[in-house]
């Protein structure tokens, strides 16, 4: 397929973990997180960690949106289908995240709650216009990519005049995500993780540009590749990634050109911004309460906001004890480094959200990386036939 | 969640649907959040809406930015085998 293809040359990948073996220091470790999931994927599918040298470290960041949705804010989703009558529509990946009393809301629709997969913010708007007798939520999550088509269909519904749609907004925000993990308010707590540098967003970028990193680079001497979701895009960036650690240098630098550019998509940050606000703080799952890193409906579009329309209170609500999704998203641990890795968590039946997503850390790992953990030896010579 | 795939317009309906056409798989998509887009050109598809145009030009300097890589590679292999091949 034309532009998905040519980025997945075995040969090219090959030359490029040569290349990247003979300028990456053998006396020196490389940090590198990569902060979207789709990345992890990517990484973890395509077989790129083997073609890295052992001192190029890769660390799984928190940029899935699924993992990092926590607890508390499923269950507002659940009790609107199960306690408030409300059809509620939503994104598939985000059907099978576990939530309170053993529930998710996959597991909540099999209770009788009216709870619709949906590929399209706009086909939420158009059950609630297929539906008008009843209330229709749209349970939005994402980063800066899924942000700009939900802010779209608030405006139409308006335009529309729908009465019965109502957004419950999780959106989440990219650059406050990375300050807090470089600002490590609760390193005490859970460990620090030293990094080198980032994979930058692909999608995301795509929205927002490259210019909200400059002050990861600036401020906070991390370099900053953009990479687009193909492997061999994945390796020229960790290849550019050593190249600033090996200059000294920290800059933003931009593999996906050919989707990223410095100031992004200007159209869909008008629209974010007319619909939504910044909040002043969230919770997100693994990383507790950061400030600053999510939005909410602007009060114009009051109306559409489903924590208002019906009253909602966020509780949240801890994890899992044995579960380590949150150190694996902070990069402090590996998946393997679970208890319940591959035992009790499993793609099947997750426990954490790591192992929801195909892109969390736990199912890429889970899925393409668990034989990696065995070592290989060589079979015992057979004992000949007398 | 990110899944988004370079698809190419190729029809242009009322309002700002379009359909795309990635690998044979016809879709339609908004192209509300890329309004320049135009029948022929890529765009990135994410939840039924396009988020993005693809810059042909730019994707084919990555591509050859890996072919020079290849290139090198090769000029460098023909260096240390010596040149008791000439």
């Amino acid at each position: 397929m034309k532009y998905i293809d040519e980025f997945r040359d075995g040969a090219i990948a090959r030359q490029l973990g040569e290349r990247i073996h003979a300028e990456a220091h053998p006396d020196r470790v490389y940090r590198f997180m990569e902060f979207c999931g789709g990345h992890t994927h990517a990484l973890s599918r395509y077989g790129v960690t083997e073609l890295l040298p052992p001192q190029v470290q890769m660390i799984h960041g928190p940029g899935c949106p699924v993992c990092v949705l926590p607890i508390g804010r499923i269950d507002l989703a659940i009790r609107l289908a199960l306690e408030r009558g409300a059809i509620v529509c939503t994104y598939g990946d985000t059907m099978r995240v576990p939530a309170s009393d053993g529930l998710s809301l996959i597991k909540a629709k099999a209770r009788g709650g009216d709870i619709r997969m949906v590929y399209s913010a706009a086909d939420a708007l158009k059950t609630a216009q297929a539906h008008p007798d009843r209330e229709v939520v749209f349970f939005a999550i994402g980063f800066e990519t899924t942000t700009p088509p939900t802010a779209l269909v608030v405006q139409q519904a308006e335009r529309l005049g729908v009465k019965n749609f109502s957004v419950l907004c999780c959106h989440v925000l990219t650059p406050a995500a990375v300050t807090h993990i470089l600002a490590a308010p609760d390193a005490e707590q859970h460990g620090k993780v030293e990094l080198d540098g980032f994979i930058g967003p692909a999608h995301v970028s795509i929205v927002i540009g490259s210019d909200p990193y400059v002050p990861f680079a600036e401020g906070w001497h991390k370099p900053v590749v953009i990479a687009g979701f193909e492997p061999l895009d994945v390796m020229q960036a960790i290849l550019m990634l050593v190249r600033q650690v090996n200059e000294g240098r920290a800059e933003v630098e931009n593999e996906f050109t050919r989707a990223v550019t410095p100031k992004g998509n200007v159209a869909a940050q008008k629209v974010m911004d007319e619909v939504f606000e910044v909040r002043d703080s969230f919770e997100w799952r693994g990383l507790g309460v950061v400030p600053h890193s999510a939005l909410k409906l602007r009060e114009r579009y009051a109306a559409f906001d489903a924590e208002r329309r019906f009253d909602l209170h966020y509780q949240p609500v801890p994890d899992h004890k044995a579960c380590e999704c949150g150190a694996i998203l902070r990069g402090v641990k590996r998946p393997t480094d679970c208890k319940l890795f591959g035992n009790v968590c499993t793609p099947d039946n997750p426990v954490g959200s790591c192992m929801v997503s195909s892109e969390g850390a736990c199912a890429a790992h889970y899925s393409y990386g668990r034989f990696r953990d065995i070592p290989i030896v060589p079979a015992a010579p057979q004992a000949r036939a007398a | 969640m990110c899944l988004a795939l370079p698809a190419q317009v190729v029809e242009k309906r009322d309002g700002d649907e379009a359909i795309v056409n990635l690998g044979g798989v016809r879709k339609a998509v908004s192209l509300a959040l890329v309004p320049e887009a135009e029948i022929g050109d890529y765009v990135i598809v994410h939840v039924g809406h396009a988020i993005g145009l693809l810059d042909r030009d730019e994707a084919e300097k990555t591509l050859a930015l890996f072919a020079e890589l290849d290139a090198a590679q090769a000029a460098e292999a023909a260096l240390t085998t010596g040149g008791a091949a000439t």
